[in-house]
């Protein structure tokens, strides 16, 4: 076994245990070593990927000192190393992008409960990306629950504790349905490893004895866990979790916590029950149908709203609805632009949130629409990441937002006409009203401050903010806008990575 | 049909107290409310797993007089399964119960749509 392969196990291990770590320490320590944290997971996630690169087959980590039906088992493929890089990468920059709102949002005595829910929530993703055990995704997944409800409610502000006990409420509905659903799984097969289940799924499929509890089972399993990643019509505790949090919470929350869930529903699509069964017991088509109802829907309130950071939410409503409109497909391609989409939107909204946060630190501190008048002349990086974002989430080309609109449509003209014309339909309607919504938001910060017509109050507040702009902040915000430039332009290398990971799956 | 659900009475209670727990967290106004409902779910799941993983005639699996045929004994797993999920619950519960005490301090009240309504009046 070569070195690298413990990597995972690694990874995991030392966010784990530094979230123990880091209740003993004071705030400085809790950051660098943070910092050290997420920096060692990337480079070993990278190490993986590159080895993975080379070797193109995956393998399976035993943990523990028992074989494989009755052990604990850790797999890692090409996708799955990516995707421990790229969120690892997304988690640097946004906490890095957010440490000032941090330190004036946060109390002082509570910033290291922050990092504490950092690092629990990197290790819960990371074992959602790598784990072959149902059980333990479980525990993982209310692992990360219970972390980003504290990274919701770090803020002490009001809304953002009810928009935590809301997460909560809506949370503990996914698990408790996901919890049933693999319960039953594991009456009918007798495993909880995901590769034992899928070949025992099989056979069940094939004799047919078991289908009413098998497709019981899996609905639960994926209702439960669209839930937990706020698929449409459960999506109302998103807009004040991400409105109401510190920019850094939102920013996570938003790119990484919903796609852990996203991530492991493809495994169990893949690995737990297999596509064609997946495709065949039509749940796809539930899919299909909420997708596009989020994909406008999130898209409508979007433009009711009058807060930028909660325009920015409920955007990411929408771009939600497109990843499970890209399942609903039900063609490997489809899958394929769902996870590109994973990517592109976890690289655009963290950026629009970091973006938001400074326009309306040089607006102060007001989120509303009026004070953002002319706020990208005054925090200039801030502005230009905002329109960058928005070029990408209404699809322009060049942004990574085009190439995964490009592939939905691409994946939905390989349908039947019965699928076809409303996915296409919905995509246009979709980027129409992005289009409204963020245009609106860029021209608004880009309308020049008028003293005659805003009036002498406005001018004075805009002049007198602290207009000091951060070096990390800008650099975080370019490498952010660097990233989702090289998902737009660079697509093709990494729709084979993500062919070829998710064949690896099989 | 009605001879399955006889023999499998254990399990049809299992599912008709998640189902009770399941609406009483998704539809109560009060908060303790939904949170008696989410101990109701998270226990209708245990009881479930329980009562698969039960097998008539056996014994614990625990050993004793020195018997070691895997056949004395039910099938370890589900218990250990349900002791995890318990501890997982009794966090979710501390962590839900906490915030509600949160809630509480600052706005007086338990109704959760009371307290959406006063935060909608405080930012207009």
């Amino acid at each position: 076994m070569d070195f690298v392969q413990n990597f995972p196990f690694f990874s995991i291990l030392l966010s784990l245990g530094s979230g123990v770590l880091t209740s003993v320490m004071n705030k400085r320590a809790a950051r660098i070593w943070n910092t050290f944290v997420l920096t060692a997971v990337s480079a070993m996630s990278a190490a993986l990927f590159v080895y993975m690169l080379r070797v193109k087959e995956p393998f399976t980590f035993m943990m523990g000192h028992f074989p494989a039906p009755w052990g604990n088992e850790i797999r890692a493929g090409i996708l799955e190393a990516g995707m421990a890089l790229f969120f690892s990468i997304i988690m640097i920059l946004s906490i890095k992008g957010g440490e000032r709102h941090i330190d004036s949002e946060v109390e002082e005595s509570k910033v290291n409960l922050f990092y504490i829910m950092i690092n629990l929530l990197l290790s819960s993703l990371l074992a959602l990306i790598y784990t072959n055990d149902l059980f333990t995704a479980y525990v993982f997944v209310e692992i990360n629950t219970i972390s980003a409800c504290g990274l919701i409610m770090i803020t002490q502000h009001g809304r953002a504790i009810e928009a935590a006990m809301r997460y909560m409420i809506m949370s503990s509905l996914g698990s408790g349905l996901l919890l049933m659903g693999l319960c039953i799984l594991y009456d009918i097969t007798g495993h909880l490893l995901m590769s034992n289940i899928k070949e025992k799924v099989a056979l069940v499929y094939a004799q047919g004895t078991y289908n009413v509890p098998l497709v019981a089972s899996i609905g639960m399993i994926c209702v439960g866990l669209a839930i937990k990643s706020a698929l449409y019509p459960f999506h109302t505790w998103l807009p004040d979790a991400y409105g109401y949090s510190t920019v850094s919470s939102a920013a996570i929350l938003s790119s990484l916590v919903s796609k852990g869930y996203i991530f492991l529903l493809i495994k169990i699509f893949y690995r737990v029950v297999g596509f064609d069964i997946i495709v065949d017991s039509r749940i796809m088509n539930i899919f299909f149908v909420f997708g596009l109802a989020g994909m406008i829907m999130g898209s409508v309130n979007a433009i009711l709203e009058n807060d930028i950071r909660r325009m920015v939410a409920f955007s990411s409503v929408a771009q939600i609805g497109y990843i499970y409109m890209g399942f609903g497909l039900g063609t490997a391609f489809g899958m394929v632009a769902a996870v590109f989409h994973i990517l592109s939107h976890a690289s655009t909204k963290s950026r629009l949130f970091m973006a938001s946060a400074g326009l309306s630190d040089v607006s102060g501190k007001s989120k509303r629409f009026e004070d953002l008048t002319g706020s990208g002349y005054r925090n200039p990086i801030a502005g230009i990441a905002f329109m960058a974002g928005a070029c990408s989430m209404v699809g322009i080309p060049l942004f990574s937002g085009f190439i995964s609109k490009l592939l939905f449509a691409q994946a939905a003209v390989q349908n039947s006409i019965l699928k076809l014309l409303p996915a296409l339909l919905c995509l246009a309607v979709s980027t129409v009203l992005n289009a409204i919504y963020f245009m609106r938001t860029v021209i608004r910060i880009y309308t020049p401050i008028d003293a005659g017509t805003v009036g002498r109050k406005n001018l004075k507040m805009a002049l007198g903010m602290d207009i000091r702009i951060c070096p990390v902040y800008t650099v975080v915000l370019l490498l952010m806008m660097r990233l989702n430039m090289l998902l737009g332009c660079c697509s093709q290398p990494i729709v084979n990575w993500i062919e070829s990971g998710l064949g690896m799956f099989g | 049909m009605g001879g399955n659900l006889l023999a499998n009475y254990g399990e049809a209670v299992a599912m008709l107290l998640f189902g009770i727990g399941f609406s009483n967290l998704l539809l109560q106004k009060k908060l303790i409310k939904k949170i008696i409902g989410l101990n109701i779910m998270d226990t209708a799941t245990y009881l479930f797993l329980a009562e698969k993983g039960y097998i008539a005639g056996r014994a614990a699996p625990i050993i004793a007089d020195n018997v070691t045929s895997a056949d004395a004994y039910i099938n370890p797993v589900p218990g250990g399964l349900v002791l995890t999920g318990i501890v997982v619950s009794v966090s979710t519960t501390a962590l839900m119960l906490s915030l509600t005490v949160r809630l509480y301090r600052r706005y007086h009240t338990l109704d959760m749509d009371e307290i959406s309504t006063m935060l909608k009046k405080d930012e207009i």
